[in-house]
């Protein structure tokens, strides 16, 4: 059973990130890029599957520019088998990833595709589901356990206030949650390995998908600065600052 | 956990700065000159080449314009050429524009990011061929039985806070010759110091500490290509310091200080010195409206042409800062890390094309080419100025303008280093703690606020890799002899007495916050600290640094 787990590079999540001078933008200028954790995870649940001989080949596949190589290469280095990477200098809304990730699975034939629940730079937890959606296969999303049969899936879902176990017919879209593993260290001789696995690199025209955004970014802002703490003498003066000043009591 | 796997190379080079660069470059030209065939692979502790790289920097290009004459058309970021320099001695209040003096002129040069530097060079390395490695640090010296330096093995990882889960095992790289290239105060030098006595003969090494901020200015107040040295104040004269302030491109201005680690005084702090500086009237205009994008620290080799080990051994070479190539009076070591590499690497690939089976070898041809090159000539010029200071600032800087003007450097006597930096701290007795004055969170900052913006992490799952040999000292002797000096020296905020409320005062060692500056292995008082590598990919990740 093939599986496609798209992966996108985003900002490392130990970089703290601002805006730029003039408010445009998020300044990524020579910040450390990494794959987005949840997509590291969805490359993890993969290669297990792989390992536990639940699933043969899996295709990594990335959308942007040359630089997404390296993450591709990074989940070669993990154990994922063939990567792509459409190529494309603009920036995607989830929709148009959607889009383009179903001309892959018509093109690649999956029964499985494995993506993170969100990229932490956008945060918009989308494509997975729309996905899904364009493609009418079943979702399920927030998995923290995925049990994968011949025909279909368990799969437990993080939701608010607890665990909900769902069962999908194959082919299906999962998207995953933090807790469903913890990606594996990549090791020299595995990245080494990787530099010689296969990464095919696809115009984004060739696509013949309208990519355009459907939406228009009015502003963006950092959140409001924290104020700095204040020591208190004992546990009456608390009490008075919560109900007084902070009026949370 | 499972047996370590091993990959054989030509050369192995640990470290991805400008010298460890420059090698890897150096061998493969020349490689490619004699149709030799040599396989260079790279180790870099950082995440990725730059993340760990922090300078001020005003580069010299005259090593790059040896090594990659087209630099221009490759696109190297050398965007800012220098343009008006000032030299001030400030006071508290005052500020005397001072002739520069001549090593400080900077025609010619840039000012760059040397992070951004090193991502480029590394670049140019792998389109030559050479593998580099980022986010694997090497942990460990492998030797042949006849004692010759085998290679390097990278560390273990995911064994756990107290080292004893199943991790995985590291990897052993072999290699004909190590290159060990790992800046100031690496951590396996420090072992092949003492396992081929590389230091006998040589002064101690002495070192500064150099703390650094990345500004973004209001665009009426940039002036790119402006460099502005500072001496005097906040120090005191019988320390030495000085401060730097460029203005790259992008309305960025570097701001960072520099404190001699030959300081006495245990209540000093580096990190609030440079606070405080920030404050003079003279400097803190540029800051005004502006914001602070980074934060970082590293130690420097200031010992100079005096303190240079021997730099070859069975096996390995030294090279850049880890031997201590830096041009203390020009605060500059890039371009003399990057023409001790390319010496070296012409050394390796004659002593490769030459080698016989089996035998070991030493490129002993480096030491002659580096006493036959202008880099030799260029240290033995300025050797004597940074020891001069130790008779303090107004002795120093009369010696040092007659040294250089006089004597153009040729002076016949040389003055040494007589004590390591450890050995100059004074207890707590004899001296006089110093009041800093509280951050305003605008201009100046607390320490946490500043690591926060270096982007340091390291995974919680391993041992500390800062190294107590003796668990009682930090109480024993650090804090009641000298008030735990480490609480002060540390610019990341590591070391904290916690428990002194209770009774029962006991040091915490943060470890992830570690920025790599190496100042607790040099300046702890009984050198109980050790730093050793982390997991690789640990420590910060400068951008733009
Ligand atoms: C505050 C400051 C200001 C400076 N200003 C200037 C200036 O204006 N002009 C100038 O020319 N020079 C300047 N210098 C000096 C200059 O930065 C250094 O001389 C130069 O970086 C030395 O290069 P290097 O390659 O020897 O070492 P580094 O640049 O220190 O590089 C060493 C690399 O090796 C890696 N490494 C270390 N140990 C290991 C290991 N065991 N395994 C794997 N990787 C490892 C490190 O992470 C690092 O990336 C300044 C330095 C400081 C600190
Ligand atoms: S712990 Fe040592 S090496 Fe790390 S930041 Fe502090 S002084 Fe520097």
């Amino acid at each position: 059973m093939k599986i496609v787990v798209p992966v996108k590079r985003v900002i490392d999540a130990n970089v703290k990130v601002r805006l730029k001078a003039d408010g445009s933008a998020v300044d990524s200028d020579n910040a450390k890029m990494s794959m987005n954790p949840f997509d590291e995870i969805a490359v993890e649940e993969a290669i297990r599957l792989k390992e536990a001989g639940a699933a043969g080949e899996i295709v990594a596949v990335s959308i942007g520019s040359d630089a997404c190589q390296d993450v591709l290469r990074a989940a070669l280095a993990m154990g994922a088998d063939r990567a792509l990477l459409i190529r494309t200098e603009a920036v995607l809304e989830p929709l148009a990833v959607a889009k383009l990730l179903r001309e892959v699975v018509a093109r690649e034939q999956p029964r499985l595709v494995i993506c993170g629940k969100q990229s932490t730079d956008g945060d918009a937890n989308q494509a997975g589901q729309m996905l899904a959606g364009l493609l009418g296969w079943p979702q399920a999303t927030f998995a923290s356990k995925l049990d994968l049969g011949t025909d279909g899936a368990t799969v437990t879902r993080e939701i608010d206030g607890g665990l909900e176990i769902i069962a999908v017919t194959l082919p299906a879209v999962v998207t995953t949650d933090l807790r469903l593993n913890s990606p594996r260290y990549t090791t020299l001789p595995n990245i080494m390995k990787a530099k010689k696995k296969p990464l095919d690199v696809v115009a984004l025209d060739e696509f013949g998908v309208d990519t355009r955004p459907r939406l228009t970014t009015l502003g963006l802002a950092e959140p409001a600065a924290r104020s700095a703490g204040v020591r208190v003498a004992d546990v009456a003066e608390l009490l008075a600052k919560l109900k007084n000043e902070a009026k949370v009591i | 956990m499972n047996a370590r796997e091993s990959m054989e190379y030509d050369v192995v080079i640990v470290g991805g700065g400008p010298s460890g660069l420059s090698a890897a470059i150096r061998l493969k030209q020349l490689a490619a000159d004699k149709g030799q065939d040599i396989s260079v692979c790279l180790l870099e502790k950082g995440s990725e080449i730059g993340a760990h790289i922090l300078s001020g920097a005003v580069l010299e290009p005259r090593t790059l314009n040896e090594l990659i004459p087209d630099w221009k058309d490759k696109g190297a970021p050398l965007n800012t050429p220098a343009q008006k320099d000032q030299f001030l001695l400030l006071t508290e209040t005052e500020s005397i524009q001072l002739p520069t003096p001549p090593q400080m002129h900077n025609e010619g040069n840039y000012i760059i990011s040397l992070g951004n530097f090193c991502r480029w060079l590394g670049q140019q390395a792998e389109e030559l061929g050479v593998e580099i490695y980022p986010g694997f640090a090497a942990a460990e010296v492998l030797y042949h039985p006849d004692g010759s330096v085998k290679g390097v093995a990278t560390g273990n990882v995911g064994t756990g806070k107290n080292g004893d889960q199943e991790g995985e095992p590291g990897i052993e790289l072999w290699a004909k010759q190590t290159v060990f290239a790992e800046g100031c105060r690496g951590s396996l030098t420090k072992t092949l110091f003492e396992r081929f006595k590389l230091r006998n003969g040589a002064d101690p090494q002495t070192y500064g500490i150099g703390i650094k901020e990345l500004w973004e200015v209001k665009p009426e107040l940039h002036q790119p290509g402006k460099i502005t040295h500072t001496a005097g104040w906040p120090m005191d004269t019988a320390t030495y310091g000085g401060s730097f302030l460029y203005h790259l491109e992008n309305n960025q201005v570097v701001v960072g200080f520099v404190v001699g680690l030959d300081y006495q005084n245990p209540y000093l702090s580096p990190y609030e010195e440079f606070q405080r500086f920030k404050t003079h009237p003279a400097i803190k205009g540029v800051f005004e409206g502006g914001r602070r994008l980074s934060y970082g620290a590293r130690a420097i080799s200031e010992g100079g042409l005096q303190s240079i080990p021997k730099l070859t051994f069975p096996g390995g070479v030294l090279i850049g800062d880890t031997a201590g190539f830096l041009n203390v009076p020009k605060i500059k070591g890039t371009h003399t890390a990057m023409k001790s590499a390319m010496l070296a690497a012409e050394a390796i690939a004659e002593a490769l094309a030459t080698a016989q089976e089996g035998q070991p070898i030493e490129a002993a041809a480096y030491t002659d080419k580096f006493k036959q090159s202008w880099l030799y000539d260029e240290l033995y010029r300025v050797r004597n100025i940074r020891p001069s200071f130790r008779w303090g600032l107004w002795p120093a800087m009369l010696y040092s303008a007659l040294d250089t003007y006089l004597f153009r450097g040729k002076a016949p006597w040389t003055l040494h280093h007589q004590h390591a930096d450890h050995e100059c701290l004074k207890p707590k007795d004899e001296c006089t703690p110093i009041a800093y004055p509280k951050p305003d969170g605008v201009l100046t900052f607390d320490r946490l606020s500043s690591v926060f913006i270096s982007n340091t992490n390291h995974s919680e799952d391993q041992p500390p890799h800062l190294k107590l040999k003796d668990p009682t000292v930090p109480i024993r002797v650090n804090l009641e002899k000298y008030d735990a000096p480490e609480q002060r020296y540390c610019p990341a905020g590591v070391y904290e007495i916690v428990g002194r409320e209770e009774g029962e005062p006991r040091l915490q060692i943060n470890a992830q916050n570690c920025v790599h500056c190496k100042t607790c292995d040099i300046k702890d008082p009984t050198q109980n600290i050790g730093w050793v590598t982390p997991e690789g990919g640990g420590g910060p990740n400068y951008p733009n640094m």
